[in-house]
Protein backbone atom coordinates (compact mmCIF):
# COMPACT_ATOMS: atom_id res chain seq x y z
CA UNK A 1 0.00 0.00 0.00
CA UNK A 2 2.81 2.25 -1.01
CA UNK A 3 0.76 4.94 -3.23
CA UNK A 4 2.92 7.60 -2.67
CA UNK A 5 6.19 6.14 -3.72
CA UNK A 6 8.04 6.88 -7.00
CA UNK A 7 6.85 3.60 -9.45
CA UNK A 8 10.32 2.19 -9.80
CA UNK A 9 10.55 1.86 -5.68
CA UNK A 10 7.23 0.00 -6.21
CA UNK A 11 8.67 -2.55 -8.85
CA UNK A 12 11.56 -3.55 -6.44
CA UNK A 13 9.81 -3.54 -3.85
CA UNK A 14 7.70 -6.53 -5.58
CA UNK A 15 10.67 -8.64 -6.17
CA UNK A 16 10.75 -9.88 -2.45
CA UNK A 17 8.08 -11.67 -2.71
CA UNK A 18 9.29 -15.36 -3.21
CA UNK A 19 8.45 -16.21 -6.53
CA UNK A 20 9.05 -19.32 -8.05
CA UNK A 21 8.10 -18.36 -11.45
CA UNK A 22 10.51 -17.07 -13.53
CA UNK A 23 11.57 -14.00 -14.50
CA UNK A 24 9.07 -11.34 -16.66
CA UNK A 25 9.84 -12.37 -20.05
CA UNK A 26 11.90 -9.01 -20.03
CA UNK A 27 11.13 -5.78 -21.25
CA UNK A 28 11.64 -2.38 -19.35
CA UNK A 29 9.59 -1.31 -16.30
CA UNK A 30 7.66 1.67 -16.00
CA UNK A 31 10.17 3.94 -15.55
CA UNK A 32 10.57 3.50 -19.10
CA UNK A 33 7.45 2.80 -20.17
CA UNK A 34 6.53 0.81 -23.34
CA UNK A 35 3.75 -0.09 -25.20
CA UNK A 36 2.14 -3.88 -25.18
CA UNK A 37 -1.36 -3.41 -26.30
CA UNK A 38 -1.75 -0.18 -28.54
CA UNK A 39 -5.74 0.68 -28.69
CA UNK A 40 -6.38 3.14 -31.50
CA UNK A 41 -9.34 4.27 -31.83
CA UNK A 42 -11.43 1.49 -30.68
CA UNK A 43 -15.18 1.99 -30.72
CA UNK A 44 -17.73 -0.64 -29.74
CA UNK A 45 -21.60 -1.15 -30.17
CA UNK A 46 -23.95 -3.72 -28.95
CA UNK A 47 -26.62 -3.07 -31.91
CA UNK A 48 -27.72 0.41 -32.00
CA UNK A 49 -26.30 1.20 -28.23
CA UNK A 50 -22.70 2.78 -28.19
CA UNK A 51 -20.60 1.71 -25.61
CA UNK A 52 -17.17 2.81 -26.15
CA UNK A 53 -16.56 5.66 -28.86
CA UNK A 54 -13.04 6.49 -30.43
CA UNK A 55 -10.79 5.15 -27.55
CA UNK A 56 -6.91 5.74 -27.90
CA UNK A 57 -4.54 4.64 -25.33
CA UNK A 58 -1.75 2.76 -24.52
CA UNK A 59 -1.30 -0.13 -21.88
CA UNK A 60 2.48 -0.04 -20.75
CA UNK A 61 4.47 -3.33 -20.28
CA UNK A 62 5.04 -5.05 -16.35
CA UNK A 63 2.33 -2.13 -15.05
CA UNK A 64 -0.70 -1.99 -13.11
CA UNK A 65 -3.03 0.18 -15.29
CA UNK A 66 -6.50 0.99 -13.35
CA UNK A 67 -9.58 1.78 -15.60
CA UNK A 68 -12.04 3.90 -13.40
CA UNK A 69 -15.63 5.43 -14.05
CA UNK A 70 -18.79 5.36 -13.28
CA UNK A 71 -21.06 2.02 -14.43
CA UNK A 72 -22.25 1.83 -17.73
CA UNK A 73 -18.63 3.56 -19.39
CA UNK A 74 -17.41 1.26 -21.10
CA UNK A 75 -14.63 -0.02 -18.89
CA UNK A 76 -15.87 -3.92 -18.52
CA UNK A 77 -16.22 -3.61 -22.59
CA UNK A 78 -12.70 -2.30 -23.20
CA UNK A 79 -11.24 -5.02 -21.30
CA UNK A 80 -13.65 -7.80 -22.51
CA UNK A 81 -12.54 -6.27 -26.61
CA UNK A 82 -9.23 -7.07 -25.38
CA UNK A 83 -8.93 -10.93 -25.12
CA UNK A 84 -12.07 -10.71 -27.71
CA UNK A 85 -14.31 -12.01 -25.49
CA UNK A 86 -16.93 -9.57 -26.77
CA UNK A 87 -16.85 -12.07 -29.86
CA UNK A 88 -19.51 -14.20 -27.67
CA UNK A 89 -22.10 -10.87 -27.95
CA UNK A 90 -24.27 -11.71 -30.72
CA UNK A 91 -24.25 -7.85 -32.16
CA UNK A 92 -21.54 -6.16 -30.63
CA UNK A 93 -19.63 -4.37 -33.65
CA UNK A 94 -15.90 -3.06 -33.25
CA UNK A 95 -14.07 -0.42 -34.84
CA UNK A 96 -10.78 0.60 -34.78
CA UNK A 97 -7.56 -1.94 -34.12
CA UNK A 98 -6.52 -3.15 -31.03
CA UNK A 99 -2.23 -4.65 -31.03
CA UNK A 100 -1.35 -6.98 -28.86
CA UNK A 101 2.55 -7.56 -28.69
CA UNK A 102 2.90 -5.46 -32.20
CA UNK A 103 -0.20 -7.92 -33.65
CA UNK A 104 -3.95 -7.15 -34.70
CA UNK A 105 -5.84 -8.93 -33.04
CA UNK A 106 -8.39 -9.09 -35.56
CA UNK A 107 -6.60 -9.61 -38.12
CA UNK A 108 -8.12 -12.94 -39.95
CA UNK A 109 -4.61 -14.67 -39.11
CA UNK A 110 -5.10 -13.97 -35.66
CA UNK A 111 -5.40 -16.89 -33.40
CA UNK A 112 -7.66 -16.61 -30.69
CA UNK A 113 -7.30 -19.14 -28.21
CA UNK A 114 -3.44 -18.27 -28.71
CA UNK A 115 -4.90 -14.75 -27.57
CA UNK A 116 -6.51 -15.45 -24.54
CA UNK A 117 -3.69 -17.86 -23.39
CA UNK A 118 -1.71 -14.56 -23.93
CA UNK A 119 -4.09 -12.29 -22.44
CA UNK A 120 -5.64 -13.90 -18.98
CA UNK A 121 -8.77 -12.75 -17.49
CA UNK A 122 -10.20 -12.87 -13.99
CA UNK A 123 -13.87 -11.49 -13.46
CA UNK A 124 -15.42 -9.75 -10.56
CA UNK A 125 -17.55 -13.35 -9.46
CA UNK A 126 -14.93 -15.93 -8.34
CA UNK A 127 -16.05 -18.61 -10.58
CA UNK A 128 -13.98 -22.24 -9.90
CA UNK A 129 -15.44 -24.58 -12.58
CA UNK A 130 -18.08 -27.48 -10.49
CA UNK A 131 -14.37 -29.97 -10.49
CA UNK A 132 -11.95 -30.31 -7.87
CA UNK A 133 -8.89 -27.45 -7.37
CA UNK A 134 -6.64 -30.25 -9.46
CA UNK A 135 -8.55 -29.78 -12.19
CA UNK A 136 -9.48 -26.57 -12.31
CA UNK A 137 -6.03 -25.90 -12.94
CA UNK A 138 -5.40 -29.00 -15.13
CA UNK A 139 -7.99 -28.41 -17.75
CA UNK A 140 -6.85 -25.12 -19.36
CA UNK A 141 -3.35 -26.73 -19.26
CA UNK A 142 -4.43 -29.81 -20.69
CA UNK A 143 -6.37 -28.32 -23.06
CA UNK A 144 -2.93 -26.28 -24.27
CA UNK A 145 -1.15 -29.03 -25.04
CA UNK A 146 0.36 -29.78 -21.59
CA UNK A 147 -0.76 -33.18 -21.01
CA UNK A 148 2.09 -34.77 -18.86
CA UNK A 149 0.89 -35.54 -15.35
CA UNK A 150 4.24 -34.19 -13.82
CA UNK A 151 4.38 -31.10 -15.62
CA UNK A 152 0.74 -30.03 -14.84
CA UNK A 153 1.65 -30.98 -11.39
CA UNK A 154 4.55 -28.58 -11.50
CA UNK A 155 2.90 -26.00 -13.13
CA UNK A 156 -0.18 -26.15 -10.38
CA UNK A 157 1.85 -26.32 -7.47
CA UNK A 158 3.80 -22.85 -8.48
CA UNK A 159 0.92 -21.08 -9.33
CA UNK A 160 -0.78 -22.20 -6.26
CA UNK A 161 2.46 -21.08 -4.22
CA UNK A 162 1.90 -17.63 -6.40
CA UNK A 163 -1.33 -16.61 -5.37
CA UNK A 164 -0.73 -18.58 -1.96
CA UNK A 165 -2.90 -20.72 -1.70
CA UNK A 166 -0.93 -23.74 -2.12
CA UNK A 167 -0.31 -24.00 2.82
CA UNK A 168 -3.81 -23.71 2.22
CA UNK A 169 -4.89 -26.46 0.04
CA UNK A 170 -2.00 -28.62 -0.75
CA UNK A 171 -3.49 -31.86 1.22
CA UNK A 172 -6.54 -31.27 -0.47
CA UNK A 173 -5.87 -30.81 -4.23
CA UNK A 174 -8.95 -33.07 -4.64
CA UNK A 175 -11.74 -31.92 -3.16
CA UNK A 176 -14.33 -29.36 -4.70
CA UNK A 177 -13.25 -26.17 -5.59
CA UNK A 178 -16.63 -24.49 -4.46
CA UNK A 179 -15.73 -25.81 -1.00
CA UNK A 180 -12.95 -23.20 -0.55
CA UNK A 181 -14.18 -19.46 0.76
CA UNK A 182 -14.69 -16.48 -1.53
CA UNK A 183 -11.01 -15.39 -1.10
CA UNK A 184 -9.76 -18.64 -1.50
CA UNK A 185 -12.04 -19.22 -4.76
CA UNK A 186 -10.71 -15.71 -6.69
CA UNK A 187 -7.22 -16.47 -6.05
CA UNK A 188 -7.44 -19.89 -7.47
CA UNK A 189 -9.38 -18.59 -10.25
CA UNK A 190 -6.25 -15.74 -10.26
CA UNK A 191 -4.13 -19.16 -10.46
CA UNK A 192 -5.91 -20.73 -13.13
CA UNK A 193 -5.36 -17.82 -15.38
CA UNK A 194 -1.30 -17.77 -14.29
CA UNK A 195 -1.04 -21.12 -15.31
CA UNK A 196 -1.21 -20.56 -18.76
CA UNK A 197 1.68 -18.27 -18.06
CA UNK A 198 0.01 -15.18 -19.61
CA UNK A 199 1.62 -12.01 -20.28
CA UNK A 200 -1.54 -9.90 -19.43
CA UNK A 201 -4.05 -10.36 -16.93
CA UNK A 202 -6.94 -8.24 -17.22
CA UNK A 203 -9.28 -7.90 -14.21
CA UNK A 204 -12.59 -7.07 -14.35
CA UNK A 205 -13.17 -5.66 -10.28
CA UNK A 206 -11.66 -8.79 -8.86
CA UNK A 207 -11.95 -7.44 -5.04
CA UNK A 208 -15.33 -5.93 -5.02
CA UNK A 209 -17.29 -9.28 -4.48
CA UNK A 210 -15.44 -10.40 -1.70
CA UNK A 211 -15.15 -9.36 2.16
CA UNK A 212 -12.62 -6.65 3.07
CA UNK A 213 -10.19 -9.09 4.51
CA UNK A 214 -10.01 -11.37 1.27
CA UNK A 215 -10.04 -8.09 -1.14
CA UNK A 216 -7.13 -6.75 1.00
CA UNK A 217 -5.54 -10.29 0.68
CA UNK A 218 -6.58 -10.34 -3.48
CA UNK A 219 -5.60 -7.01 -3.29
CA UNK A 220 -1.68 -7.31 -1.71
CA UNK A 221 -1.92 -10.18 -4.61
CA UNK A 222 -2.35 -8.41 -7.29
CA UNK A 223 0.28 -5.84 -6.83
CA UNK A 224 3.06 -8.31 -6.34
CA UNK A 225 2.06 -9.71 -9.35
CA UNK A 226 3.67 -6.10 -11.27
CA UNK A 227 6.23 -6.24 -13.24
CA UNK A 228 6.22 -10.01 -13.89
CA UNK A 229 2.63 -9.23 -15.55
CA UNK A 230 1.28 -6.46 -17.12
CA UNK A 231 -2.14 -5.90 -15.42
CA UNK A 232 -5.34 -4.26 -16.09
CA UNK A 233 -8.04 -3.40 -13.98
CA UNK A 234 -11.34 -2.22 -13.56
CA UNK A 235 -12.11 -1.52 -10.01
CA UNK A 236 -14.96 1.60 -8.68
CA UNK A 237 -12.74 1.38 -5.10
CA UNK A 238 -10.73 4.61 -6.10
CA UNK A 239 -8.43 4.04 -3.11
CA UNK A 240 -7.90 0.64 -4.41
CA UNK A 241 -6.70 2.03 -7.49
CA UNK A 242 -4.41 4.65 -6.18
CA UNK A 243 -2.78 2.25 -4.21
CA UNK A 244 -1.84 -0.11 -6.50
CA UNK A 245 -2.19 0.92 -10.07
CA UNK A 246 0.95 2.88 -11.88
CA UNK A 247 -1.34 4.34 -14.42
CA UNK A 248 -5.06 4.93 -14.37
CA UNK A 249 -7.21 5.74 -17.24
CA UNK A 250 -10.69 8.00 -16.40
CA UNK A 251 -13.87 6.88 -18.23
CA UNK A 252 -17.24 8.57 -18.50
CA UNK A 253 -20.09 8.65 -20.25
CA UNK A 254 -20.34 11.61 -22.47
CA UNK A 255 -24.09 11.37 -24.62
CA UNK A 256 -24.65 7.64 -23.77
CA UNK A 257 -21.66 6.44 -25.34
CA UNK A 258 -18.04 5.87 -23.17
CA UNK A 259 -15.14 8.27 -23.79
CA UNK A 260 -11.76 7.76 -22.60
CA UNK A 261 -11.44 11.25 -20.41
CA UNK A 262 -8.19 11.02 -19.30
CA UNK A 263 -5.30 8.39 -19.13
CA UNK A 264 -1.92 9.42 -17.67
CA UNK A 265 0.39 8.08 -14.71
CA UNK A 266 -2.03 7.21 -11.36
CA UNK A 267 -0.47 10.19 -9.19
CA UNK A 268 -1.27 12.88 -12.25
CA UNK A 269 -4.94 11.55 -11.85
CA UNK A 270 -5.34 11.70 -8.71
CA UNK A 271 -2.89 14.55 -7.23
CA UNK A 272 -3.23 16.78 -10.34
CA UNK A 273 -6.14 15.98 -13.01
CA UNK A 274 -5.64 18.19 -16.03
CA UNK A 275 -9.49 17.59 -16.85
CA UNK A 276 -11.70 18.93 -14.92
CA UNK A 277 -14.34 15.82 -14.68
CA UNK A 278 -11.65 13.82 -13.66
CA UNK A 279 -10.79 16.47 -11.01
CA UNK A 280 -14.66 15.88 -9.75
CA UNK A 281 -15.01 12.58 -9.95
CA UNK A 282 -11.72 11.89 -7.96
CA UNK A 283 -13.29 14.09 -5.18
CA UNK A 284 -16.69 12.82 -4.64
CA UNK A 285 -18.48 15.40 -6.41
CA UNK A 286 -19.32 13.41 -9.63
CA UNK A 287 -20.35 9.49 -10.54
CA UNK B 1 -23.56 -23.30 6.18
CA UNK B 2 -26.98 -22.08 7.10
CA UNK B 3 -28.30 -22.83 3.46
CA UNK B 4 -28.29 -26.13 3.05
CA UNK B 5 -30.68 -26.68 5.67
CA UNK B 6 -33.83 -27.61 4.43
CA UNK B 7 -35.81 -26.03 7.23
CA UNK B 8 -35.57 -22.60 8.32
CA UNK B 9 -37.78 -22.09 10.90
CA UNK B 10 -39.95 -19.08 10.37
CA UNK B 11 -42.73 -17.74 12.74
CA UNK B 12 -46.11 -19.12 11.62
CA UNK B 13 -48.56 -16.78 10.16
CA UNK B 14 -52.30 -17.82 9.27
CA UNK B 15 -51.29 -17.85 5.56
CA UNK B 16 -48.42 -20.10 6.52
CA UNK B 17 -50.11 -22.66 8.30
CA UNK B 18 -52.81 -22.57 5.68
CA UNK B 19 -50.97 -23.46 3.31
CA UNK B 20 -48.52 -25.77 5.28
CA UNK B 21 -51.90 -27.41 5.72
CA UNK B 22 -52.62 -28.03 1.86
CA UNK B 23 -49.00 -29.19 0.96
CA UNK B 24 -49.07 -31.48 3.93
CA UNK B 25 -52.07 -33.13 2.45
CA UNK B 26 -50.56 -32.93 -1.06
CA UNK B 27 -47.71 -35.07 0.62
CA UNK B 28 -50.01 -37.27 2.06
CA UNK B 29 -52.18 -38.07 -0.67
CA UNK B 30 -49.09 -39.07 -3.05
CA UNK B 31 -47.08 -40.88 -0.10
CA UNK B 32 -50.55 -42.75 0.49
CA UNK B 33 -50.96 -43.64 -3.37
CA UNK B 34 -47.44 -45.07 -3.19
CA UNK B 35 -48.13 -47.12 0.06
CA UNK B 36 -51.13 -48.40 -1.40
CA UNK B 37 -50.22 -49.20 -4.73
CA UNK B 38 -47.72 -51.22 -3.16
CA UNK B 39 -49.72 -52.60 -0.69
CA UNK B 40 -52.16 -53.87 -3.53
CA UNK B 41 -49.96 -55.32 -5.78
CA UNK B 42 -48.42 -57.49 -2.06
CA UNK B 43 -52.04 -58.37 -1.46
CA UNK B 44 -52.55 -59.31 -5.11
CA UNK B 45 -49.54 -61.49 -5.23
CA UNK B 46 -49.94 -63.18 -2.27
CA UNK B 47 -52.01 -66.29 -3.08
CA UNK B 48 -48.80 -67.17 -4.81
CA UNK B 49 -46.13 -65.58 -3.00
CA UNK B 50 -47.25 -67.50 0.17
CA UNK B 51 -47.37 -70.59 -1.44
CA UNK B 52 -44.17 -71.12 -3.42
CA UNK B 53 -40.94 -69.92 -2.71
CA UNK B 54 -39.95 -67.08 -5.28
CA UNK B 55 -36.75 -69.17 -6.08
CA UNK B 56 -38.98 -70.87 -8.47
CA UNK B 57 -39.67 -67.45 -10.82
CA UNK B 58 -35.99 -68.08 -11.57
CA UNK B 59 -35.10 -71.80 -11.60
CA UNK B 60 -39.08 -73.65 -13.14
CA UNK B 61 -38.71 -75.18 -16.46
CA UNK B 62 -40.83 -72.80 -18.56
CA UNK B 63 -43.63 -70.18 -18.73
CA UNK B 64 -46.79 -72.71 -18.50
CA UNK B 65 -48.50 -70.81 -15.59
CA UNK B 66 -51.49 -73.27 -16.26
CA UNK B 67 -49.66 -75.93 -15.70
CA UNK B 68 -47.79 -74.81 -12.51
CA UNK B 69 -44.74 -73.70 -14.37
CA UNK B 70 -43.62 -70.15 -13.67
CA UNK B 71 -40.17 -68.71 -14.97
CA UNK B 72 -40.24 -65.53 -15.47
CA UNK B 73 -36.50 -65.00 -16.48
CA UNK B 74 -37.22 -65.11 -20.29
CA UNK B 75 -39.54 -62.27 -19.80
CA UNK B 76 -37.20 -60.13 -17.58
CA UNK B 77 -34.32 -60.57 -19.87
CA UNK B 78 -36.63 -59.41 -22.68
CA UNK B 79 -37.29 -56.67 -20.42
CA UNK B 80 -33.87 -55.92 -19.54
CA UNK B 81 -32.78 -56.53 -23.53
CA UNK B 82 -35.20 -54.19 -24.79
CA UNK B 83 -34.65 -51.73 -22.52
CA UNK B 84 -30.42 -51.65 -22.21
CA UNK B 85 -30.53 -51.46 -26.14
CA UNK B 86 -33.12 -48.61 -25.80
CA UNK B 87 -31.24 -46.75 -23.60
CA UNK B 88 -27.92 -47.72 -25.52
CA UNK B 89 -28.76 -45.48 -28.36
CA UNK B 90 -30.65 -42.82 -26.69
CA UNK B 91 -28.41 -41.76 -24.11
CA UNK B 92 -25.51 -41.04 -27.14
CA UNK B 93 -28.22 -39.40 -29.38
CA UNK B 94 -30.55 -37.48 -27.02
CA UNK B 95 -27.35 -35.91 -25.25
CA UNK B 96 -25.66 -35.34 -28.81
CA UNK B 97 -29.02 -33.52 -29.59
CA UNK B 98 -29.22 -31.43 -26.37
CA UNK B 99 -25.96 -30.49 -27.48
CA UNK B 100 -26.33 -29.62 -30.95
CA UNK B 101 -29.05 -27.48 -29.69
CA UNK B 102 -27.59 -25.35 -27.11
CA UNK B 103 -23.86 -25.08 -28.46
CA UNK B 104 -24.18 -25.67 -31.98
CA UNK B 105 -27.09 -24.74 -33.91
CA UNK B 106 -27.77 -21.16 -35.34
CA UNK B 107 -30.42 -19.82 -32.53
CA UNK B 108 -33.49 -20.24 -35.04
CA UNK B 109 -32.82 -23.86 -36.22
CA UNK B 110 -32.33 -24.99 -32.25
CA UNK B 111 -35.81 -23.43 -32.17
CA UNK B 112 -37.22 -25.68 -34.37
CA UNK B 113 -35.40 -28.97 -33.73
CA UNK B 114 -36.19 -28.36 -30.28
CA UNK B 115 -40.00 -28.12 -30.85
CA UNK B 116 -39.38 -31.32 -33.40
CA UNK B 117 -38.06 -33.05 -30.17
CA UNK B 118 -41.01 -32.08 -28.13
CA UNK B 119 -43.69 -32.88 -30.67
CA UNK B 120 -42.33 -36.36 -30.45
CA UNK B 121 -42.39 -36.32 -27.01
CA UNK B 122 -45.81 -35.72 -27.45
CA UNK B 123 -46.66 -38.95 -29.82
CA UNK B 124 -48.86 -41.69 -27.84
CA UNK B 125 -47.16 -44.79 -27.18
CA UNK B 126 -49.79 -46.65 -28.90
CA UNK B 127 -49.00 -44.51 -32.28
CA UNK B 128 -45.33 -45.28 -32.08
CA UNK B 129 -46.72 -48.98 -32.26
CA UNK B 130 -48.86 -48.22 -34.92
CA UNK B 131 -46.21 -47.37 -36.72
CA UNK B 132 -43.87 -49.88 -35.91
CA UNK B 133 -46.29 -52.89 -36.74
CA UNK B 134 -47.20 -51.31 -39.77
CA UNK B 135 -43.61 -49.79 -41.08
CA UNK B 136 -40.90 -51.00 -38.88
CA UNK B 137 -42.09 -54.66 -38.20
CA UNK B 138 -41.91 -54.91 -42.76
CA UNK B 139 -38.74 -53.57 -42.79
CA UNK B 140 -36.74 -55.59 -40.60
CA UNK B 141 -38.57 -58.67 -41.70
CA UNK B 142 -37.29 -58.21 -44.99
CA UNK B 143 -33.63 -57.84 -43.55
CA UNK B 144 -34.19 -61.25 -41.25
CA UNK B 145 -37.54 -62.78 -41.17
CA UNK B 146 -39.95 -62.64 -38.89
CA UNK B 147 -39.77 -59.02 -38.08
CA UNK B 148 -41.39 -58.57 -34.87
CA UNK B 149 -38.32 -58.88 -33.00
CA UNK B 150 -36.42 -57.97 -30.18
CA UNK B 151 -34.41 -55.06 -32.20
CA UNK B 152 -38.00 -53.82 -33.40
CA UNK B 153 -38.32 -53.18 -29.64
CA UNK B 154 -35.00 -51.50 -28.95
CA UNK B 155 -35.93 -49.18 -32.39
CA UNK B 156 -39.26 -48.20 -30.66
CA UNK B 157 -38.34 -47.75 -27.29
CA UNK B 158 -35.15 -45.64 -28.38
CA UNK B 159 -37.81 -43.12 -30.25
CA UNK B 160 -40.17 -42.62 -27.30
CA UNK B 161 -37.10 -41.81 -24.29
CA UNK B 162 -35.50 -40.00 -26.67
CA UNK B 163 -37.19 -36.83 -25.91
CA UNK B 164 -36.58 -37.33 -22.56
CA UNK B 165 -33.16 -37.32 -22.48
CA UNK B 166 -32.39 -34.72 -25.06
CA UNK B 167 -34.60 -32.28 -23.09
CA UNK B 168 -33.78 -32.53 -19.57
CA UNK B 169 -30.00 -32.83 -20.88
CA UNK B 170 -31.25 -29.33 -22.94
CA UNK B 171 -32.47 -28.06 -19.56
CA UNK B 172 -29.60 -28.94 -17.48
CA UNK B 173 -27.14 -27.28 -19.84
CA UNK B 174 -29.56 -24.25 -19.95
CA UNK B 175 -29.34 -24.35 -15.97
CA UNK B 176 -24.92 -24.05 -16.66
CA UNK B 177 -24.27 -20.56 -15.07
CA UNK B 178 -22.76 -18.28 -18.16
CA UNK B 179 -20.21 -16.95 -15.74
CA UNK B 180 -18.24 -20.85 -15.98
CA UNK B 181 -18.87 -20.11 -19.87
CA UNK B 182 -17.39 -16.89 -19.75
CA UNK B 183 -14.37 -18.22 -17.33
CA UNK B 184 -13.48 -21.40 -19.72
CA UNK B 185 -13.29 -18.95 -22.83
CA UNK B 186 -11.69 -16.88 -21.84
CA UNK B 187 -9.06 -19.41 -20.34
CA UNK B 188 -8.75 -19.96 -24.05
CA UNK B 189 -11.10 -22.94 -23.89
CA UNK B 190 -12.08 -24.44 -27.56
CA UNK B 191 -16.06 -25.48 -27.82
CA UNK B 192 -15.69 -29.02 -27.21
CA UNK B 193 -13.01 -28.45 -24.66
CA UNK B 194 -15.72 -26.33 -22.84
CA UNK B 195 -18.43 -28.71 -23.24
CA UNK B 196 -16.34 -31.37 -21.76
CA UNK B 197 -14.73 -30.08 -19.18
CA UNK B 198 -16.86 -27.20 -17.91
CA UNK B 199 -20.73 -27.73 -18.81
CA UNK B 200 -20.87 -31.25 -18.75
CA UNK B 201 -19.90 -31.92 -15.12
CA UNK B 202 -21.72 -28.84 -14.18
CA UNK B 203 -25.00 -30.86 -15.89
CA UNK B 204 -24.29 -33.86 -14.90
CA UNK B 205 -27.38 -34.36 -12.19
CA UNK B 206 -29.66 -32.99 -14.48
CA UNK B 207 -28.56 -35.63 -17.13
CA UNK B 208 -29.10 -38.31 -15.36
CA UNK B 209 -32.10 -37.44 -13.70
CA UNK B 210 -33.05 -37.61 -17.24
CA UNK B 211 -31.81 -40.80 -18.22
CA UNK B 212 -33.43 -42.03 -14.96
CA UNK B 213 -36.65 -41.14 -16.31
CA UNK B 214 -36.52 -42.17 -19.36
CA UNK B 215 -35.19 -45.45 -18.18
CA UNK B 216 -38.17 -45.89 -16.15
CA UNK B 217 -40.65 -45.54 -19.11
CA UNK B 218 -38.34 -48.01 -21.42
CA UNK B 219 -38.66 -50.85 -18.65
CA UNK B 220 -42.52 -49.43 -18.25
CA UNK B 221 -43.69 -49.87 -21.68
CA UNK B 222 -46.28 -51.55 -22.51
CA UNK B 223 -48.17 -51.01 -25.69
CA UNK B 224 -45.98 -50.10 -28.44
CA UNK B 225 -43.47 -52.94 -27.43
CA UNK B 226 -46.26 -55.56 -27.44
CA UNK B 227 -46.88 -53.84 -30.58
CA UNK B 228 -43.48 -54.79 -32.40
CA UNK B 229 -41.83 -57.51 -30.15
CA UNK B 230 -43.42 -60.59 -31.40
CA UNK B 231 -44.25 -61.91 -27.94
CA UNK B 232 -43.06 -65.23 -27.97
CA UNK B 233 -41.28 -66.26 -24.10
CA UNK B 234 -38.05 -67.21 -25.09
CA UNK B 235 -34.50 -66.26 -24.17
CA UNK B 236 -33.76 -64.40 -27.53
CA UNK B 237 -30.54 -65.76 -29.74
CA UNK B 238 -29.81 -62.46 -31.03
CA UNK B 239 -31.38 -59.00 -31.81
CA UNK B 240 -33.93 -60.51 -35.05
CA UNK B 241 -35.81 -62.91 -32.36
CA UNK B 242 -38.93 -61.72 -31.13
CA UNK B 243 -39.17 -61.48 -26.89
CA UNK B 244 -41.94 -60.57 -24.65
CA UNK B 245 -41.23 -58.51 -21.76
CA UNK B 246 -42.50 -58.33 -18.25
CA UNK B 247 -45.01 -55.56 -19.00
CA UNK B 248 -46.54 -57.00 -22.13
CA UNK B 249 -47.01 -60.52 -20.66
CA UNK B 250 -49.19 -58.67 -18.06
CA UNK B 251 -51.27 -57.03 -20.29
CA UNK B 252 -51.64 -60.00 -22.92
CA UNK B 253 -52.39 -63.03 -20.55
CA UNK B 254 -54.89 -60.36 -17.75
CA UNK B 255 -57.86 -60.74 -19.80
CA UNK B 256 -58.19 -64.50 -18.68
CA UNK B 257 -55.85 -65.09 -15.74
CA UNK B 258 -57.35 -66.45 -13.43
CA UNK B 259 -56.34 -67.67 -9.58
CA UNK B 260 -52.51 -68.51 -9.04
CA UNK B 261 -51.81 -67.24 -12.39
CA UNK B 262 -53.62 -64.05 -11.80
CA UNK B 263 -51.35 -63.49 -9.08
CA UNK B 264 -48.36 -64.35 -11.03
CA UNK B 265 -49.16 -61.63 -13.02
CA UNK B 266 -49.30 -59.49 -10.11
CA UNK B 267 -45.76 -60.71 -9.21
CA UNK B 268 -44.49 -59.68 -12.60
CA UNK B 269 -45.88 -56.14 -11.62
CA UNK B 270 -44.11 -56.38 -8.53
CA UNK B 271 -41.06 -57.68 -10.06
CA UNK B 272 -40.97 -54.88 -12.30
CA UNK B 273 -41.58 -52.21 -9.59
CA UNK B 274 -38.36 -53.67 -7.57
CA UNK B 275 -36.33 -53.72 -10.50
CA UNK B 276 -37.22 -49.95 -11.54
CA UNK B 277 -36.50 -48.83 -7.57
CA UNK B 278 -32.91 -50.59 -7.71
CA UNK B 279 -32.43 -49.23 -10.87
CA UNK B 280 -33.11 -45.69 -10.32
CA UNK B 281 -31.91 -46.10 -6.89
CA UNK B 282 -28.11 -47.20 -8.58
CA UNK B 283 -28.60 -44.49 -10.89
CA UNK B 284 -28.93 -41.98 -8.27
CA UNK B 285 -26.05 -43.76 -6.26
CA UNK B 286 -23.94 -42.90 -9.80
CA UNK B 287 -25.02 -39.41 -10.19
CA UNK B 288 -24.79 -38.51 -6.95
CA UNK B 289 -24.00 -34.61 -6.46
CA UNK B 290 -19.79 -34.41 -5.49
CA UNK B 291 -20.13 -30.47 -5.08
CA UNK B 292 -22.70 -30.71 -2.55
Amino acid sequence: MNSNKPVTAQVISGEKSGFTLGPLQMGPVCCNPQPVIEVENLSLRYGDKTALDKVTLDIYRGCITALIGPSGCGKTSFLSAINRLTDLIPNCVIGGRIRVDGLDIHTAESNVQALRQKVGMVFQKPTPFPLSIRRNLSLPLREHGVTRRSEIDAISEQVLRDVGLWDEVCDRLDTVALSLSGGQQQRLCIARALALNPQILLMDEPCSALDPIASGVVEDLISHLRGRYTIVIVTHNLAQARRIANYAAFFWVKERAGHLVEFGRCQHIFESPTHQLTAAYISGARG
Amino acid sequence: MIWSKRYILFPLKLTDSLLQGILRVGAVISALAMLLISLFLIVESWPILGQISPVRFFTDASWHPLEGAYHLMPMLAGTLYASAGALLLAIPLGIASALFIVYYASPRLAKWYKRLVELLAGIPSVVFGFWGLTTLVPLINQLHPPGASLLAAILILTLMILPTITLTAYSALMAVPVEFLLNATALGLSRWGMIHGVAFPAARTGIIAGIILAMARAIGETMAVLMVAGNVVQYPDGLFDPIRTLASNIVLEMGYAMGDHRAMLFVSGLLLMLMLMMLSGMAGWLGRNRCA
